[in-house]
């Protein structure tokens, strides 16, 4: 009896991490096909965020820094996209940057989808993609100084003397608010570091899941004025501006996971010590 | 077209997957694809986006002779491939630690320390939070009455734990204790993050292949 015990105890507790692998995926797939809605409420720091924007006048020009890429993509482009749900709502013209080489293309992706394809957005006069600036922090400092000078192109290699949205834009002061998307480094946590206090910039950050123990500190100093965070930011983001879409989607499938995690963290123990116990 | 690029995607996707199972050729296959299309595509944009408007276009157009300073030190760079001129990619590494290590500590300065020490600086019981608990009396409301009393306890007890001139015994190593339980919560609520955006990362990808390439929902 003891040795049955003692070898399910064992087995189970040296389980093959396939089938630990197994159980995630139909965990986290099975709200792809039968989504359950699990109720949500929307974070301080994501009302922040939402009402910082939410106050501006219509049509104000805001500076979006889109630096991220494909890897973080499950979280940061459906808020990128939720984002500018809002700011065409409030008809706001949109400077987009980017201090990673692969956010120009995210970003024009997202403006593909929503600004052009939803609200009828004019490239050059509503919006405009600058695209991506070699020098990290120094950029970043430089576009205190003149954007115009940091990004003398576009993303398509337009000089921005021809691009009529560009003609008011100096340098931050010409934006009331700058959002970063930003997945890591450079991205927020160096907008902090470098211009915010500096130039006295509105910093919004939106951010996969894994930075939010470092820029809750920022969020907390009000040095981030709102934060949106991962799959769960983004979803209550979504409410907020009544427009839910993939990061809501998303949030019952990842709830489902964590609950398997859990149990298997559990699970785990129990076997380990049940384990410890009979064989002593 | 686009079905033929999704399939593509889809299958490299897939071939990464694989690797869940055991180490086979598909998954060395998708890994060195990858390697090779990112570091070309950086190397195209890094050429488009700033080596022509930035440096190229403006020395050839005869507006800024100045900038053959940075475009020397760039050719510096690539010396290291000949040993006997090596050392002159020194002076380029040189000009980019002290711009990079001056900014740094401005920014470390400006950002970090002085606003963060300015913000740890809060009364240990808010009178905001007290009134809303008062009004409105729930787990929110009193998780935020919580946060300065654990900001501030949280503050001193983490700063103890990292003073190592003095013995951790005694009362001083009672306050160590629960800075050191305090960090062990923060790395695991940080690693919990860092599972979240895995998760995340796993939605998105059967997301993709169960909508845009299987159109199964």
């Amino acid at each position: 009896m003891t040795n049955n015990k003692e070898s399910w105890a064992n087995r189970l507790a040296n389980l093959d991490k396939r089938w630990v692998f197994l159980c995630i995926l139909l965990a986290v797939g099975f709200p792809l096909f039968f989504p359950i809605g699990l109720p949500m409420r929307p974070s301080q720091p994501v009302k922040d965020f939402y009402n910082v924007l939410q106050a501006l006048p219509d049509g104000s020009m805001i500076l979006l820094s889109g630096d991220y890429d494909p890897g973080t993509k499950a979280e940061l482009y459906p808020q990128n996209v939720a984002i500018l749900q809002q700011a065409c709502k409030k008809h706001m013209k949109v400077v987009a940057i980017a201090l990673w080489p692969t956010g120009p293309p995210m970003l024009e992706r997202a403006f593909n989808e929503v600004a052009v394809g939803q609200y009828g957005y004019k490239y050059g006069i509503d919006y405009v993609n600058l695209g991506f600036k070699e020098g990290r922090e120094a950029v970043m400092v430089e576009m205190g100084r003149s954007i115009r000078q940091a990004f003398p192109r576009d993303f398509y290699g337009t000089p921005i003397s021809q691009i009529p949205l560009m003609d008011k834009v100096e340098n931050y002061n010409s934006f009331p608010v700058l959002i970063d998307i930003s997945a890591g480094y450079p991205g927020t946590k160096e907008f902090v570091q470098y211009t915010q206090g500096r130039f006295n910039i509105t910093l919004l950050s939106a951010a996969p899941a894994v930075s939010v123990p470092e820029f809750s500190a920022y969020y907390q100093s009000r040095q981030i004025k709102g934060m949106l965070t991962g799959i769960a930011g983004g979803a209550e983001y979504e409410a907020l501006i009544g427009h839910p879409a993939l990061s809501a989607r998303a949030m019952d499938g990842i709830s489902f996971g964590h609950i398997v995690i859990i149990l298997f963290i559990l699970f785990g123990n129990v076997f380990y010590f049940l384990g410890k116990r009979t064989s002593a | 077209m686009d079905f033929l690029w999704i399939t593509i995607a889809a299958a490299a996707t897939l071939a990464i997957f694989s690797f869940l199972y055991k180490d086979n050729p598909f998954y060395k296959f998708a890994e060195h694809l990858f390697v090779g299309i990112a570091s070309g595509y950086v190397v195209v944009i890094e050429y488009y986006n700033v080596f022509r408007p930035n440096l190229w276009d403006p020395l050839t157009a005869g507006s800024d002779y100045w900038l053959i300073i940075p475009l020397v030190l760039g050719i510096f760079m690539f010396t290291r491939f000949f040993s006997r001129i090596a050392w002159l990619s020194r002076w380029s590494m040189a000009v980019i630690i002290g711009t990079y290590s001056g900014l740094a500590v401005i920014g470390f300065a400006e950002g970090d320390l002085l606003n963060q020490v300015r913000a740890s600086l809060v009364p240990l019981i808010s009178t905001e939070a007290v009134k809303k608990l008062a009004s409105d009396p729930g787990l929110f409301t009193f998780l935020d009455f919580m946060t300065n009393p654990l900001i501030v306890i949280g503050f001193i007890c983490i700063l103890v734990y990292f003073f190592f001139s003095k013995e951790h015994r005694g009362t001083y190593g009672s306050l160590a204790k629960v800075g050191t339980g305090l960090l062990m919560i923060g790395f695991g609520a940080g690693y919990g993050y860092t599972v979240m955006t895995r998760m995340a990362l796993l939605f998105d990808r059967l997301f993709f292949l169960c909508s845009e390439w299987l159109h199964l929902i």
